[in-house]
């Protein structure tokens, strides 16, 4: 396989992973928010905070209103991490590998991104915006299913599973993120006692956390005890079995790399982050202390990508440098 | 949008479809009478269906003038053009025999050059020609084959006699049109194969891969053979990943090739391996940085170091352009008799060479009856229409012919044969071509028909897709109703 096209494949699974996991945020953040009282200072500036797009944002827009975040996470082409960016990025890879993808493969994406393109401008209103996201995230997981059936499980296939485990796991350290730093602080802001108006509202936003990775039914069959704060990211990062926890993702990683020729340093990438999750001590870092331990997980992403990107992609600056 | 064949008049033209209102020719009776007996909304529905599915399937070709809007639907008109198996067998047969002539044109000027020693063809036209390779002197590739693959356009008359227009022998693009034409053509009126005999055209890729491992330098049962395009902005880009992607070869930019020793080799995450054969989509100049425009960055520098070893096969070969040429098409009937010592099938354009100068003369002074062509430009660019243009223009125009005589050549005006296309009224006639494929390696093939290009607007001859063509599915069909 070219290294070219190895690299235009992987990409191509990022943005497809990230159309999807925009989508699922997207989706829950509003449910989230019509559950919580008027009173609770959370709003929408958060999943500005999670995509990591808070200098972007402020460019174009002055209100961190439900509006304006939608209108930026969803349809604005000038943000490069919407979901019609990411489509469109998506497309653009998949158009510039059609000679290796199946070919309905590349009509599904085509037909998304066509969707999406169409629908978004009507899309304003909460009824109407949560059907098309429900829309792109089932397409997401049809295109998904049609890749594992069509295509075979070559080093293309690995390089698209590759660049979607990493994506995921990176999505789901920022949405733990949120969960337990980015929230919980603004809502002990409201006025009452931490102790006293947190509590409901914590369960709840623990709970809309495992909802937006579709993780609230594996959770409950896993974790016997009621939702709360320790279980909840202890099943998201170390769980090995829950295929959006980011055990599982970097397990998953490892896996296809060991299909690759020349995998040594990736590897080693992997199983340092490995160790990082493994060691952790969950209910210590919830204390004190997660943020920067997230921050440090991130870093380890970063690396196996850089990794990835010197040993099979090509030495040359590529036409589109996309962002990580 | 109801179609009434008797208000449909193709005038004095020759029209594929309808030889004078209301009468089809016999070969697209069933054709007319199915496409009559659609009533307005159906036929509207099928137009939808064609656009959405080209839509879907992400047909596109890529328009340069326009930013921001790079990646443009296919323009594709519904109504199938419909060519007899008998009229096709001659002019297949013709094709393939002109490719022949032409091969063994190119491999003799670039060896022994005998045609111009015994002043078939003026040596001098080869000295000015602008696509003579002097590295490819002394050149042998395999089978005496420098153009493997060659897009033809032909025009037929107010007789229907077929005419070859041009050769294209460098980088001929369209066929994955063809080939698409045909499977949208099925999605939207699959009935109608039930009563058509339609020669498939779905092997042309199978064909094409066929020729180039022929032309392998190693023998092995499986020689990589790589698509080589100028990348995704080309305009043709979409046709160099869909025979990429038909072949199963790998699609390749400048930047994956690499030469060592003497050899051409990708660069794949296993590191470097070996590459046999290239069918390459960009042009001679871009090809090797080394030798010919040293600031191209498409192209592999070495790429024609390896290939004068015959570590690496090239198709089209470099210098087949030689050929492809409106000044040297007018040799090619002397080309077939004098190396293969047989009559044309197919006829040329009558045509009038600027290079000699009572034939100029003859130019200059009925410039508003010819159309006038310079020697090597493709897509329909630079020329004259004679009798369309204004005086100023035809003023201009005769100082380029003085300027430069061997770059130009005229012909009359022919009047290129119509077919019905789909209005917002219903059919009207519009100007036709036929661009049919042509392979040549150990063996010969000729697509059943090719692809036909449609000047969308009325009374237009320009059917050339960067300037608002349009097509159609071309069908060949036996003569005895199924």
């Amino acid at each position: 396989m070219l290294s070219r096209v190895a690299e235009r494949i992987y990409w191509l699974g990022r943005y497809l992973e990230r159309t999807e996991n925009t989508a699922r945020l997207l989706t829950v953040y509003s449910n989230l928010l019509l559950d919580l009282p008027r009173g609770a200072k959370v709003g929408w500036h958060t999943l500005v905070e999670i995509t990591g797009s808070q200098d972007e944002f402020s460019k174009t827009y002055q209100n961190t209103d439900e509006r304006s975040v939608n209108r930026f996470l969803l349809s604005d082409q000038n943000n490069y991490s919407s979901i019609i960016s990411s489509l469109g990025l998506a497309r653009e890879n998949a158009r510039t590998t059609r000679e290796i993808i199946p070919t309905e493969a590349w009509e599904q994406i085509n037909k998304l991104y066509l969707f999406t393109k169409e629908s978004m401008g009507k899309a304003t209103a909460r009824g109407p915006r949560h059907q098309l996201l429900q829309d792109i995230i089932a397409h997401c997981q049809q295109i998904a299913g049609l890749l594992a059936g069509a295509m075979s499980h070559n080093s293309g296939y690995n390089f698209l599973r590759i660049a979607r485990s990493l994506e995921r796991a990176d999505m789901t350290t920022r949405i733990v993120d949120v969960g337990s730093i980015t929230l919980l602080p603004s809502l002990t802001q409201t006025g009452a006692t931490a102790e006293q108006s947190t509590r409901p509202f914590a369960n709840m936003i623990w709970m809309s956390v495992l909802h937006s990775l579709s993780a609230y039914q594996m959770y409950r069959q896993h974790v016997l005890d009621r939702v709360n704060g320790e279980d909840v990211v202890t099943f998201l990062l170390q769980d090995s079995q829950f295929p959006r926890a980011v055990r599982h993702c970097l397990g998953k990683l490892e896996a296809c790399l060991k299909f690759l020729p020349n995998n040594e340093a990736a590897l080693r990438q992997v199983s340092e982050a490995v160790a990082l999750v493994d060691d952790a001590n969950i209910a210590e870092l919830l204390d004190s202390g997660l943020l920067e331990y997230i921050d440090e997980l991130q870093v380890e992403f970063a690396n196996i990508h850089a990794s990835i990107t010197e040993t099979w992609f090509l030495p040359v600056v590529s036409e589109q440098q996309q962002s990580a | 949008m109801q179609i009434d064949w008797k208000s449909y008049n193709p005038g004095a033209f020759y029209d594929e479809l309808i030889s004078s209102p209301g009468y089809p020719r016999k070969s697209g009776r069933i054709l007319a009478r199915y496409l009559a007996s659609l009533k307005s909304d159906d036929l509207q529905q099928r137009k939808t269906a064609a656009e959405l599915a080209i839509k879907a399937m992400g047909i596109s070709f890529t328009v340069y003038s326009e930013a921001g809007n790079i990646d443009r639907e296919w323009p594709f008109d519904i109504i199938p053009r419909i060519i007899t198996e008998t009229q096709w067998q001659k002019t297949s047969q013709g094709l393939e025999q002109r490719l022949r002539a032409l091969n063994c044109f190119i491999d003799d000027i670039y060896n022994d050059q005998k045609i111009l020693k015994d002043k078939v063809v003026p040596a001098e036209l080869i000295a000015k020609s602008v696509n003579f390779r002097k590295e490819c002197i002394g050149m042998k590739p395999r089978h005496g084959v420098w153009a493997h693959i060659c897009g033809t356009d032909l025009i037929r008359d107010t007789n229907g006699q077929f005419y070859v227009l041009e050769d294209n022998l460098r980088v001929p693009s369209g066929v994955s049109y063809m080939l698409e034409n045909r499977k949208v053509t099925k999605r939207v009126f699959p009935e109608l194969f039930e009563n058509y005999n339609i020669l498939p055209i779905t092997e042309y890729t199978s064909h094409l891969f066929d020729t180039l491992a022929a032309i392998s330098p190693r023998p092995l049962d499986y020689p990589e053979v790589v698509v080589l395009t100028p990348g995704i902005y080309n305009s043709a880009y979409f046709e160099h990943s869909f025979l990429a992607q038909r072949m199963g070869a790998e699609l390749v930019e400048g930047g994956d090739l690499v030469v060592e020793d003497d050899c051409v080799y990708m660069r794949t995450i296993n590191g470097l391996s070996r590459v046999d054969v290239i069918y390459r989509r960009i042009d001679d100049l871009f090809l090797d940085p080394e030798v010919f425009n040293p600031d191209s960055a498409l192209g592999v520098p070495g790429l024609m170091r390896a290939w004068l070893k015959g570590n690496v096969a090239l198709a089209n070969a470099p210098g087949a352009g030689v050929a492809d040429d409106k000044v040297i098409y007018t040799y090619v009937p002397a080309m077939i008799k004098y190396y293969l010592g047989e009559e044309p099938l197919l006829e040329n354009v009558p045509s009038y060479l600027c290079v000699d100068e009572k034939q100029c003369q003859h130019v200059l002074a009925n410039l508003d009856k010819l159309v006038v062509k310079p020697a090597n430009e493709s897509g329909g660019y630079g020329m004259l229409m004679g009798p369309q243009a204004s005086k100023k223009e035809r003023a201009d125009f005769a100082k380029k012919i003085k300027a430069n005589p061997r770059n130009y050549m005229a012909q009359p005006l022919i009047s290129l044969s119509t077919a019905p296309v789909l209005v917002d009224r219903g059919a009207e006639p519009r100007h036709i071509d036929l661009r049919p494929f042509v392979l040549q390696g150990r063996d010969s093939y000729v697509t059943p028909g090719g692809l036909t290009r449609v000047a969308m607007v009325k009374g237009s001859y320009i059917v050339n897709s960067s300037q608002g063509g349009g097509s159609k599915d071309t069908w060949i069909v036996s003569d005895e109703e199924r």
